[in-house]
């Protein structure tokens, strides 16, 4: 996020949802909106489902689901056509906004109505009220990203921001929730083939050798493998061995079936694991996890906010994940030593400028630290963007309008859309006997006339089968859903709904479409 | 924005605060804390329970301080002899129908009825009369309601609705039948809109609202309090677990959280039980003849060595790739970065794509 989650009580004149169910995925911050919109701060949701915080909105946008960059093209180009962008934010701050221009000249609001499904009053109203508030701040999350054109669909919302002014001040902003506890931590921590940490680049000589130094070994320039690429090479034999920490990507990643057999080719796999998951499975060796009451260390939050996880009890798998790691090295004839974990985090920090300021003892007087944070005096960064953008001048990257890679046609006709509900949270909560108590079964969402014509009521089963795989649910009759779609979650491992999400990805990030799949339908 | 900043003098200090504050607020700014039962910062101002009266010098009546704002030279003092004798009375009032039952109760040592009642050496009540005789609700997993303990002071109702926005809470009767309740009276796990994020729990000042897990596990005093922070999503909300004699045994809100507060929501607060699922791994398991069997550290380590170094020098590098974890602490991730890299030579690294 661009700007701190205070702001949405404290600061902003305007909400911005488009692709997010934060009463459900990011409960608090949810909350948070819910007491903001009560107390006048305008609404605008954009999702194809009646999601909670629709009963708060000023406006819903019901868009047909993967529709979401002619929506924007479309309130970008009333904004431009009414003269309402911020001229001298663009003139000063941004660049390549005559493509911009061009690109949304042709999404005019009778085209974008008719790809959406939104009435052109309703885009006029919208585009009006975001570019005439002076504080209006976007979030999106999985709605948007979980797309082939993820990426894309990102540009577009930044687009907006930018062509309207609504960066680098409280109360604006562009705010992707990030959906795992420490996603944003995992990548600030170079988890990722490209980057070290701070996302210094592999590829930049100067980084390089600056961890070949620090670390005592020539290290490699090439841009590594992507999760899905991983699994191809695994796939086609190129990748042997693997080694995955607290993951199950048969449960959580598209195409489930097409990763269980990368599994099965690889010639030695060690999992490190809470539960005997249905990844685990697959391992030749399994090492116990410590759950995070079990370990010191610290998670970075939406906000890049760095806070303290801290060990309440003794590990019951006899220790910490840290010194499990560090053992395994060690036993490779790579000495890995620290006493503690705050070690393991100045040695990060001291590699990675972006975060060279924050130790544990800094978080704990200050209670969390924002990055960036430079150095030890300076208070941590809530608001990006402020005067200047990381890279310089803000670049428009406008794209065109990209269908999802699989619709719906005779054969498969239900658009199947995926997500996260409230009680759960991907592959630990199904382990909580008192959350589990309660919310024991996959309860796919269909519509009323969609129940009718299949035959089922609330309660009842239906077979979902789609070109990949196929899967049992529970039924939840609701106009939360449109007719012709079918909305599941993907937490129980009874209802495997990634054996149905589609082999779709986002060619730049690798992500799934687990947005947008076609599936058909069977009462049983 | 400049605010004005008011003089007014409060148990005998020179003290000052933002012009438009609250006598209470503007004490507690001076370190002076004015017991309180139906106030709660994190929530509107109710004016109900009256126990946080003063005296203000030059009015006869003791206004309530939560609901009074001050004004320039105003004396005010929070424990006069007259403030005393009223908040007994108002305590005298409020357990005439208590089932004072302290020494079974969950809540004792948090609980500010019982806090405030020693304080001012309530014991009885003159007024005792008829008790309640409410069914406990402990129809779900995760809260334990026994409205007989309630003394409505309505921050339930008001944290239901105002900070998480579920409107599950309202007021039913009137007089002694006046409770603080779900519509239709009925239990928690037959509300419509309840989504258990307990967050009437958190601002419960008696033990009519107490955490499931902790009932009978121990006394207040007795819990340990760990901050940590949240695992189950990228929120970021912080809490306290809360452990007794080396086991946690439940979760308790902690108002200095910086993204949160005591706002929880049903996973934070009740989801942590998954820790102890007996179906957790505790020793490390090698597969052998497709069976998975008990291994010690060594063994798992030795195998683990010597099957990546021979992939290693076989195949090379790029052979090998590692799946983080963005569930881990930034830590463990740094590690499998540096492991990755230095060691197996590779960028094959990356974290799950669900993000
Ligand atoms: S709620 Fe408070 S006063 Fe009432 S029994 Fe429990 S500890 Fe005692
Ligand atoms: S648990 Fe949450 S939703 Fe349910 S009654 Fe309490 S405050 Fe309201
Ligand atoms: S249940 Fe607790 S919070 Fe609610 S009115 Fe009664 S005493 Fe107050
Ligand atoms: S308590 Fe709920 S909203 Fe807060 S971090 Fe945990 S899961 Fe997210």
């Amino acid at each position: 996020m661009t700007n701190p989650i205070s702001d949405i009580l404290n600061e902003t004149e305007l909400m911005f949802l488009i692709g997010t169910n934060p009463t459900e995925a990011h409960p608090v911050i949810g909350y948070k909106m819910r007491k903001a919109a009560r107390k006048g701060v305008k609404l605008v949701v954009c999702d194809p489902r009646h999601i909670d915080l629709v009963d708060e909105a000023d406006y819903w946008l019901r868009l047909k689901p993967g529709t979401d960059i002619p929506l924007l093209n479309g309130l970008m180009h009333i904004i431009i056509k009414e003269g309402l962008e911020d001229k001298k934010f663009i003139e000063e701050r941004t660049e390549n906004y005559e493509e911009l221009k061009a690109i949304v000249e042709s999404y005019t609001p009778e085209r974008v109505s008719e790809l959406t499904g939104i009435s052109v009053d309703d885009l006029y109203s919208v585009a009006r009220l975001y570019a005439k508030t002076d504080k209006a701040m976007i979030f999106y999350t999985l709605g948007i990203t979980e797309h082939i054109c993820g990426t894309r669909n990102v540009m577009s919302c930044a687009n907006l921001a930018m062509l309207t002014g609504h960066l680098g001040r409280p109360g604006c902003g562009v705010c992707p929730q990030r959906g795992q506890n420490n996603v944003q931590g995992a990548c600030d921590m170079g988890a990722l083939p490209n980057v070290f940490s701070g996302y210094q680049g592999v590829g930049v000589d100067a980084a390089r050798e600056k961890h070949e130094k620090a670390w005592g070994v020539p290290l490699s320039g090439k841009v590594g493998l992507k999760i899905p690429e991983m699994f191809k090479a695994a796939h086609e034999g190129q990748v042997k061995a693997m080694y995955i920490l607290g993951e199950n990507p048969v449960l959580t990643d598209p195409d489930a079936n097409h990763i269980r057999k990368a599994l099965e080719h690889l010639e030695f796999l060690v999992v490190q694991e809470l539960f005997l998951t249905e990844t685990a499975e697959y391992a030749d060796v399994i090492l116990p996890a410590a759950s995070f009451a079990e370990c010191d260390g610290t998670f970075t939050n939406t906000e890049r906010r760095v806070q303290r996880v801290r060990q309440a009890i003794d590990p019951i798998p006899g220790q910490a994940n840290w010194q499990t790691i560090c053992q395994m090295v060690t036993k490779m004839g790579y000495p890995m030593s620290y006493n503690d974990p705050s070690e393991i985090w100045d040695e990060m920090a001291s590699l990675s400028p972006s975060m060279a300021g924050i130790n544990y003892q800094r978080i704990d007087e200050m209670n969390s630290i924002q990055w960036p944070c430079p150095t030890t005096d300076h208070p941590g960064t809530p608001v990006l963007h402020v005067g200047k953008f990381t890279r310089g001048l803000g670049l428009f990257q406008p794209s065109e309008h990209i269908p999802p890679a699989e619709m719906p046609d005779a054969e498969y006709p239900f658009l199947l859309s995926t997500g996260r509900i409230l009680q759960h949270y991907n592959v630990t909560t199904p382990y909580s006997p008192g959350i589990s108590s309660i919310w024991d079964k996959e309860m796919s969402e269909v519509n009323p006339q969609d129940a009718e014509k299949l035959g089922v009521k609330t309660g009842d089963k239906l077979k979902v089968t789609s070109r990949r795989g196929e899967a049992i649910t529970n039924v939840k009759v609701t106009d939360r859903v449109l007719p012709g779609v079918i909305w599941m979650s993907f937490h129980y491992n009874g209802t495997p709904t990634n054996a149905l999400t589609s082999d779709g990805l986002d060619p730049i990030t690798g992500t799934g479409e687990y947005k947008v799949a076609a599936v058909k339908l069977e009462k049983i | 924005m400049l605010v004005e900043l008011v003089k007014l003098n409060i148990n005998g200090r020179e003290v000052e605060a933002p012009a438009g504050s609250t006598i209470l607020q503007a004490a507690e700014l001076a370190g002076i804390e004015i017991p309180r039962l139906c106030y709660d910062k994190e929530l509107s101002p109710l004016g109900a329970c009256r126990l946080c009266v003063v005296e203000v010098k030059g009015n006869r009546l003791l206004p309530a301080s939560c609901v009074t704002p001050i004004s320039a030279g105003m004396v005010v003092d929070t424990e006069s002899p007259a403030v005393a004798e009223a908040r007994k009375t108002i305590l005298e009032l409020l357990i005439a129908n208590h089932p004072l039952d302290c020494m079974t109760c969950d809540k004792l040592g948090d609980c500010k009825l019982a806090d405030y009642c020693y304080k001012y050496g309530v014991k009885d009540s003159a007024f005792a009369g008829e008790k309640h005789d409410y069914a406990i609700d402990d129809s779900n997993p995760f809260i334990i309601r026994d409205l007989n303990k309630c003394i409505l002071c309505g921050a339930c109702v008001r944290a239901c609705e105002e900070l998480t926005g579920a409107d599950n809470l309202s007021y039913l009767n009137r007089g002694f039948h006046r409770k603080a309740t779900t519509a239709g009276d009925v239990d928690y796990i037959d509300s419509d809109n309840c989504v258990f994020c307990g967050q009437c729990v958190a601002v419960c000042p008696t033990g009519a609202l107490t955490e499931k897990t902790l009932a009978g596990k121990a006394r207040r005093w007795d819990i340990d309090r760990v901050r940590t922070t949240c695992p189950f999503c990228g929120t970021g909300c912080n809490f306290d677990l809360a452990v007794k004699e080396g086991k946690i045994i439940g979760v308790l809100s902690n108002p200095d959280a910086p993204v949160n507060q005591r706002m929880l929501c049903v996973k934070g607060r009740f989801g942590w039980d998954y820790i102890y699922n007996e179906k957790r791994l505790t020793s490390p398991l090698i597969k052998k003849n497709g069976k998975f069997e008990t291994a010690s550290w060594d063994e798992a380590y030795d195998l683990i060595a010597t099957k990546f170094k021979e992939i290693k020098d076989k195949y090379g590098s790029e052979s090998f790739a590692a799946l983080s974890s963005a569930r881990c602490t930034n830590e463990e991730n740094f590690l499998v970065g540096k492991f990755t890299r230095a060691v197996m030579g590779t960028n094959n690294v990356d974290h799950c794509a669900r993000t």
